[in-house]
Parts: C-alpha cells; sequence; structure tokens
C-alpha cells in the first residue's frame, strides 16, 4: 500500500531503458519516503522480466501474463493498472513519456480522477501549504517540467489524488543498478480479474518497430550541427569529425527540421537529453529547448560566426568563426597528432 | 454509409515564436504578447476528417473548441475549409482547468451532440505539449482511442483502420466505432481555405460576437442558420461543477520559474589555425579525447 508503481515497457521481451532510469529515480524517491519500490510488466511471456529489474532494486514484481497483452493496446493495459491502483493504491505512479506512455497515462488518470504531469524533467520530494485553504501536505511528489515551450519551468503537485502520477522522457534520468544481488518478490496477477474480453476492441493488424540506430545518449563525444550547418551535405562534415574522435552526430530540432538530420538525432527538451564529456555545438544558437538536453556535458564547444550567440554563455570554449573552416582545421590535427 | 465526425480544435499561443517580450518581468507568460493560433496538429486533424467527409457522402464535420470568446476564430476558420458547423464551449466556470477538467468539460459537450462516429483531434497542443485531453476525453466517454495516427486508411464494417506513427515504428491499427483518434504532425496538412467557403462562412458569428459588434449584416443571421456559431456555457451542457476549472484539477502548478542557465567563464577564440592546434591539443592532453 502507498509504494510506488513504475510501469515497465517492453519490446520483445527486453525493458526499455526508459522504465530502468525511472526505476532508478524511484528507487530514490522510495528510500527518501520509506516505502516500497514495485514495478508492473504487462505482456507476453515475461518469465525474464525479474532478471533485468530487480537489480534496480524493485521489491515487489507484479506480471500481468497474457498473449493477448502484447502488442501493447490502450484499453486492456489501462485496465490493468487502474484495477490495480484501486487495489494498492500506490502512492506515486511514473511511466516514460513514449509512444506508449503519453497514450497509457492520460487514460489511466482520467479513469481516476488523479493528476497526471507530462515530460517531467525533475521529479522531487517536498511539502506544501496551501494558505487559501488551511491546509499543509507533507512529502509530496513535485513533478517538475518546462512549460509554455520550455520558456519557464513549473513545479506541479496533485495535493489530493492519488497516485501523483507523471511521464519522464527517455535519458531524462540517470540509469544506474542499486543492488546486484538484490531480491524482490514476484506476483503474477490473474488477468482475467483485471482486464475484460470488451478492452479487446482496438487490434494491431501490421507492426514495424526499429531499434534505435543513433547511440547518443551513450556516446562519451557528440558533434551537434544546427540551422547553422546550412545543408545536409555539410553535416558529413560533422560525421567525419565524430567519426575520428570517435563520437557521434547530434541535431538541432531547427536542423531536423530543415532535414539536414534524422529525428533521433535530436537533443533538446523534444529530442534526447545527453551528458557527454564533450559536447561540440556547430552552428547552433543555443535556445533554451536546446540547452535543456545538453547543459548537463562537462566541456562544451560552440563553434558560431555569431559571438553574441547564446550558447557562448554556457560554453567552456568559444569559436567565433564558420564551422565550415573550423571543422577541417579540427580533423586535420586530431588525425595528424593523435596516435 | 455517412459518418458524423467531431474534431476537437484548439486556438493556442504561438510558442514556436516566443519572442524576448512574450515573458514579463516576474517571470510569467504574456500571452498578450503573442500570436493566436490554430494549434497545428489540430489542423492535421481536421484534414483527416474533411478527407473522411469527401469519401464517404453525407458525413458532416462538427468543430468542438473551449476557449475565449475570441476562439470562435478557430470555428471560422475551419468553416473556410470545409466544416460543417461548430461549437464554442466558453465560460468562466471553465477557467483554471488543467488537462483533466478540459477533458471533462469537453466530454460533457460532446455528449450533448447528436450520436457522433469519429471524433479527432491533434496529438498535443503547442502550449502544453502534454497530448493528455485526447485520450482523457475517449475515457471519459468510454471510447477506445488510436493515438499518433498519420493516416486513416479506411472505415467498413463499423471499423476504422488507422496508420499510426509510433517513437521507433509504424503500426496498422483496426478499432471498432465509436471511436477516437488523435492526429500526428507527420500527417498531412490542412488543405487551404476555400475561397467559396470564405464567402460564405465570412459573417458566421458566435451571439456575443454579434451583440459586441454592431454589424451592417445583421438582418443575415435568421435567414442564413450556418451563420450562427453555436456558444454553450456550462448551463447549456451537463456538467457537475466539481469537475470543472480549479475544483476539476487534481494538479496545481506550486511555482513557475524562469529558466536560467549557469554561465560559464568560456576561452574565446577566433578560429586561427594555431588556436585550434592549441585547443585540440589540450583536449588530448587531458584525455577529453583520443
Ligand atoms: C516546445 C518546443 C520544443 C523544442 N524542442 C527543441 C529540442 O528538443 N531541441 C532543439 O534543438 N530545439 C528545440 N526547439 C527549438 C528551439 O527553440 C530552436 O528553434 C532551435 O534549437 C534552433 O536551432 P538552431 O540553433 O540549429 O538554429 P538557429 O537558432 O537558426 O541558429 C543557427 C545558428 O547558426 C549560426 N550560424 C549560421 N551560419 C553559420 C556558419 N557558417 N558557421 C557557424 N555558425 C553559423 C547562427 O549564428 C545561429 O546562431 C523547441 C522549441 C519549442 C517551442
Amino acid at each position: 500500500m502507498n509504494n510506488i508503481i513504475v510501469y515497465l515497457e517492453i519490446e520483445e521481451g527486453v525493458v526499455a531503458d526508459v522504465s530502468l532510469e525511472l526505476l532508478t529515480k524511484a528507487r530514490s524517491l522510495a528510500s527518501k519516503l520509506k516505502c516500497k519500490l514495485e514495478a508492473l510488466a504487462i505482456g507476453s511471456q515475461l518469465d525474464g522480466i525479474g532478471a533485468q529489474v530487480f537489480q534496480y532494486g524493485v521489491d515487489k514484481l507484479y506480471l500481468a501474463d497474457d498473449a493477448r497483452l502484447y502488442p501493447y493496446t490502450s484499453l486492456p493495459h489501462t485496465s490493468v493498472l487502474v484495477n490495480l491502483f484501486k487495489e494498492e493504491k500506490p502512492q506515486i505512479a511514473l511511466m516514460g513519456a513514449t509512444s506508449i506512455g503519453r497514450d497509457l497515462g492520460p487514460r489511466v488518470s482520467s479513469a481516476l480522477f488523479s493528476g497526471l504531469t507530462a515530460d517531467c524533467t525533475a521529479l522531487e520530494i517536498g511539502d506544501h501549504e496551501d494558505k487559501k485553504e488551511g491546509k499543509s501536505y507533507t512529502d509530496l511528489l513535485y513533478q517538475i517540467r518546462p512549460a509554455f515551450g520550455g520558456n519557464i519551468v513549473a513545479t506541479i503537485i496533485n495535493p489530493e489524488c492519488r497516485p501523483q502520477m507523471a511521464t519522464v522522457r527517455e535519458g531524462v534520468m540517470k540509469k544506474e543498478i542499486f543492488d546486484a544481488n538484490y531480491k524482490g518478490e514476484v506476483v503474477n496477477l490473474e488477468v482475467a480479474k483485471y482486464v475484460s474480453d470488451s478492452d479487446f476492441v482496438v487490434s494491431v493488424i501490421e507492426r514495424h518497430m526499429e531499434k534505435s540506430k543513433s547511440n547518443l545518449k551513450s556516446s562519451p563525444i557528440i558533434v551537434a550541427g544546427g540551422y547553422g550547418m546550412g545543408s545536409k551535405e555539410n553535416f558529413k562534415l560533422l560525421e567525419e569529425l565524430a567519426s575520428v574522435l570517435g563520437g557521434e552526430v547530434g541535431a538541432s530540432r531547427a536542423a531536423v527540421d530543415a532535414g539536414f538530420a534524422e529525428h533521433d538525432m535530436q537533443i533538446g527538451q523534444t529530442g534526447v537529453t545527453v551528458r557527454p564529456k564533450l559536447y561540440i555545438a556547430c552552428g547552433i544558437s543555443g535556445q533554451i529547448q536546446h540547452i535543456a538536453g545538453m547543459q548537463e556535458s562537462s566541456i562544451i564547444i560552440a563553434i558560431n560566426n555569431d559571438e553574441n550567440a547564446p550558447i557562448n554563455a554556457i560554453s567552456d570554449y568559444v569559436i567565433t568563426a564558420n564551422v565550415e573552416d573550423v571543422v577541417p582545421k579540427m580533423i586535420k590535427y586530431y588525425k595528424q597528432n593523435s596516435k | 454509409m455517412s459518418l458524423k465526425i467531431v474534431v476537437l480544435a484548439k486556438q493556442v499561443p504561438d510558442t514556436r515564436n516566443v519572442g524576448k517580450d512574450a515573458m514579463k518581468a516576474d517571470g510569467t507568460v504574456n500571452r498578450a504578447a503573442l500570436p493566436a493560433i490554430y494549434n497545428p496538429e489540430d489542423l492535421n486533424a481536421l484534414e483527416q476528417a474533411l478527407r473522411l467527409k469527401d469519401r464517404f457522402e453525407g458525413s458532416t464535420v462538427t468543430i468542438v473548441t473551449m476557449g475565449p470568446g475570441r476562439a470562435a476564430e478557430i470555428i471560422r476558420e475551419s468553416l473556410y475549409r470545409g466544416a460543417d458547423n461548430g461549437y464554442l464551449l466558453t465560460d468562466r466556470a471553465f477557467a483554471g482547468s488543467d488537462t483533466l477538467a478540459t477533458s471533462y468539460a469537453l466530454s460533457c459537450a460532446i455528449k450533448n451532440l447528436p450520436e457522433v462516429d469519429v471524433i479527432v483531434c491533434g496529438r498535443q497542443a503547442i502550449d502544453g505539449d502534454t497530448a493528455q485531453v485526447g485520450p482523457q476525453v475517449a475515457e471519459k466517454l468510454g471510447l477506445p482511442q488510436i493515438t499518433y495516427a498519420e493516416e486513416i486508411l479506411d472505415v467498413k464494417d463499423g471499423k476504422i483502420t488507422v496508420k499510426r506513427r509510433l517513437e521507433r515504428g509504424v503500426e496498422v491499427v483496426e478499432g471498432k466505432l465509436p471511436i477516437l483518434i488523435t492526429v500526428n504532425g507527420s500527417a498531412p496538412d490542412c488543405r487551404p481555405r476555400h475561397a467559396k467557403l470564405v464567402m460564405k462562412y465570412h459573417h458566421a458569428k458566435t451571439v456575443t460576437e454579434r451583440q459586441e459588434q454592431n454589424d451592417d449584416y445583421m438582418f443575415m443571421f435568421d435567414k442564413r442558420p450556418y451563420l450562427n456559431i453555436t456558444e454553450w456555457s456550462v448551463n447549456d451542457i451537463q456538467t457537475d461543477v466539481n469537475w470543472l476549472g480549479l475544483k476539476g484539477s487534481p494538479t496545481k502548478v506550486k511555482a513557475i520559474e524562469n529558466v536560467v542557465f549557469q554561465a560559464k567563464e568560456s576561452k574565446r577564440l577566433a578560429g586561427k589555425d594555431s588556436e585550434i592546434d592549441e585547443l585540440m591539443k589540450e583536449l588530448i592532453a587531458n584525455h577529453t579525447i583520443g
């Protein structure tokens, strides 16, 4: 009762990174709240899930295993969550801000009349005083998210309703093994008690899923290009620099929108969040929404021909020049001088 | 076969072009400084609705929007592109609604309409980016949902087939009518205004707009009922006020802050060969690269 539940997203038997990242965050929240961390897996052939998640500090793993529950469809998964939450009354429920989490979360929150905050960038525990009503609350979940196109950050709370629900994008939280030998309990749910036949009104006829091609999130070196690269052709320069340095290429949204780069290369508030050792921003102005996804990079180099580009303020090295001049020089020096 | 189609559309401040003057000194947003536009993905949704109407003779497209009086512009804009009629939900009681309270109000409005086969709306609105209202409305109406639609492929025997665009793939799914569908920005753009329809609906107005503006064309509204944009207040739809506005919103905003980033002390280079060489040398020496 009153624990934290994380919904596990599963594709072909593998728990998604975003779910593991959430477990890591939820583990520390659970320790702070002195409650248990629980995880819920819904799908088919879930035997391998425990081995993947217990090490993140999961105390209890619920399995709803039924051939009809994979691939994901909205209503049956919603029913499992809603009915389980009614029984277990978790205080917090978290899920990935993914195609699935953003389909499922609102449906569940509507059914339970519990608040849901989408795309949180930070989750904290804190108190709240409602002066008008003369009420005070302890240990609420602060759901912190960018609002209004990223120009402000808002802290959202759900004082009265439970569970407090939030979604978080992949890469925003860090995944970390809690204890490699951690063992929790497995609870097999009797699916027929949670899902009714009338939930199966939408069926998947065709499905093509791709593994993410980009390794941006885990790369220690990222060469990112913006609209200032001017063309898809010029992005090849960045690929070359990334390949000699052993890094990956990322992009700003403007570069993606202009067709210079693929969508899964986008870094920022509505793309991936990265924390590399070195981030080289080429022809990127550094709008708030971009910076939100890369500000934690250890070293930032900005190459921009505008000496007042906002990216410069958060950079360790500011090179005020044209990218097409600077990048080849970097490649040349590195080729000549590295072993 | 004809379909009764409802499009949920929203007027939003154009957050994509937030200028410096859009933020007030206290960190709140100066909505007045932002142009009000048709939420982009709702236009994609409208296009999907209009395509169904083109395909299935006798179908109708009804717009439902919630907002202040000026949101009637959204309905006119939809009429210019081929929608048949529209309802503006406007009332102080709706103010301060979070996504759940908004969904509740919209679902009450939809229940107030004659039967509906398909509800379409944009995946998300650019002023909130939550993507919650579609699924929440579906749940409140007890309807199934298909999110991230890129194309409605077919409607046959009470079933609709939809191609969905997911983060990492595509799906084709089939669902039973009635159903709610949210449409992705990757779906085809909305058709432009049609000159004839602009002429026809140019004077379409809500009651409030008619009262506010002393219009030379007043005489037309009785003769041409299609020029009346229906305005609904809380009293026109069956609602429980406890579920509306601030009261009906489980989420509360505790604090709002301006985004500030920690400025760093940076080394400035002009891009000369020697400078780049020096920088690369430093990065190799401290094992950042290499
Ligand atoms: C809700 C919302 C979410 C968003 N999410 C994201 C996100 O996740 N990620 C993201 O990146 N953006 C996001 N954006 C968009 C963001 O606001 C900016 O529009 C975008 O980051 C700008 O990209 P850019 O810096 O490449 O382009 P620009 O702002 O056009 O900057 C181009 C830069 O290139 C420089 N330049 C031009 N030519 C050269 C040259 N030859 N050599 C060197 N420099 C040159 C210019 O001086 C300029 O600074 C979002 C916006 C909104 C409203």
